[in-house]
């Protein structure tokens, strides 16, 4: 049901429609890169550094920096778009696919689900559909711009879903947990969406 | 399930100049469901041409207050916020939804020592706090010990002046200016280091439940000093601001 808009007197567009390329509704383009966080940053040494996939039945996968630093590696440049409304185009990322990950997890015996909880540093919790970080849509990030990923940006490693708004890539990302039943991860308890598809304004709980 | 949280069109009922680049606007929202200090707002403006802008604003006021306060800071730059403080004036509408998260806050309920570290207009949510402090109880007040350490400009960025220099008899306040003071001032004049964090800020031993908002490298500095400190990262809650154009 269209509503009709509240015309905010005298407000016209400032900004020079820069680049060409579409934004989600409710999003405006910056050149910087902002920092989100609700703590301070972990700065965990690489040497104590290790990601780990885990299913319900308690059985597990791990590796170490090195260990994921000898995987296949991609280069995907992608948009980003944050809930606090920033987005950011054309952003260079190296890492390893979710799905490289997830299949040697499968050779290992682990049972997937429907569901996946990212665990990162800190206790920081997301939980997303596997199916978003499967099928060549999610990352294990370390490098941004062709530099190892600064801490604050989430380095070592972060979760990396650039289709969904980007608390769903976790920062300081140290494992990944399979669920059968879906169950909201840390801002998704607090009132955010539980899927966040940035294209739908999927922000907070109850929208569309 | 939380209910959706729906575009209001709130009125703008008052605007205050704060500082030369900081200008508050306190709105009347219809069905405002209440919030908690540290909270925030999406407003949403949209143009003739169907246009349309959003940007997030903590909310300033307590809890306490009907109305919601919002403290804007100019930037030159900005599409949204000069909007905010040149074009809006009382009698004006204004979308608004909220309040929005749920982390970043603090009540009386919290005993403790509290911390308070802004960084320019990062003062915004940590006035709401103190400011739903002072309409508490003495009890509760008493379980509540308060320091705030607020780093500005100069003295004429400095906002809420005249309410912090109140709040001095029921708080500790320690000002830092880190680019110009006047002849006669006699707080900090640096930018906010581990000495001064030790110097006004509680122990770790205390325990003190600590927020920080600022500027990114404000906040990343701030929070990582506390930790070296000995605070538990989760003791630690944070805000940055991201450029709010």
């Amino acid at each position: 049901m269209p509503e009709q808009p509240f015309i905010a007197r005298g407000f016209h567009r400032r900004r020079s429609g820069g680049s060409e390329r579409q934004l989600p509704p409710g999003q405006y383009e910056t050149r910087d890169f902002p920092v989100l966080s609700a703590g301070p940053t972990p700065h965990t040494p690489l040497a104590d550094w290790d990601f780990t996939i885990l299913d319900e039945a308690g059985k597990s996968v791990r590796w170490s920096w090195d260990e994921l630093q000898s995987l296949p590696r991609e280069t995907p440049t992608v948009d980003i778009h944050c809930v606090t409304k920033w987005s950011k185009f054309g952003t260079r990322w190296e890492g390893v696919s979710v799905d490289t990950l997830v299949a040697m997890a499968r050779e290992n015996g682990l049972d997937d689900g429907e569901f996946v909880l990212a665990l990162a540093e800190g206790g920081y919790t997301t939980n997303l559909p596997a199916a978003d970080v499967t099928g060549g849509k999610a990352w294990i990030a370390f490098a941004f711009d062709g530099k190892p990923l600064a801490p604050e940006h989430g380095g070592p490693a972060r979760l990396l879903v650039p289709h969904l708004y980007f608390w769903k890539s976790a920062k300081w990302v140290r494992g990944l947990r399979f669920m059968q039943h879906d169950r909201p991860g840390f801002w998704e308890q607090l009132g955010y969406h539980n899927r966040g598809d940035p294209w739908r304004e999927q922000r907070y709980q109850g929208d569309p | 399930m939380t209910p959706r949280l729906d575009w209001r069109v709130s009125k703008v009922v008052d605007v205050r100049d704060e500082t030369p680049r900081a200008r508050t606007l306190v709105l009347e929202v219809p069905e405002w469901p209440g919030h908690r200090a540290g909270q925030h707002v999406d407003i949403r403006l949209v143009a003739e041409d169907g246009y349309q802008a959003q940007r997030s604003y903590s909310i300033a006021s307590a809890p306490e207050n009907p109305s919601v306060e919002l403290t804007i800071e100019r930037l030159a730059e900005g599409e949204v916020s000069p909007y905010l403080s040149d074009v809006l004036r009382p009698g004006d509408g204004l979308e608004v939804r909220g309040p929005i998260g749920g982390y970043f806050v603090w009540s009386t309920a919290q005993a403790g020592p509290l911390l308070l570290v802004a960084g320019g207009s990062g003062i915004v949510p940590l006035m709401a706090m103190l400011r739903h402090r002072t309409r508490a109880d003495e009890t509760r007040r008493a379980e509540t010990p308060t320091r705030l350490l607020y780093s500005a400009r100069t003295w004429d960025d400095v906002i809420y002046k005249e309410e912090l220099k109140q709040l001095g008899a029921d708080a500790e306040v320690h000002l830092t200016l880190t680019r110009d003071a006047p002849a006669d001032w006699n707080g900090f004049r640096r930018r906010v280091d581990r000495a001064m964090l030790q110097e006004v800020g509680w122990p770790a031993s205390e325990l003190p439940n600590v927020y920080v908002c600022g500027p990114t490298p404000f906040t990343e500095s701030v929070a990582t000093l506390l930790v070296e400190l000995g605070h538990a990262p989760a003791m630690v809650r944070t805000e940055r601001f991201g450029p709010t154009g």
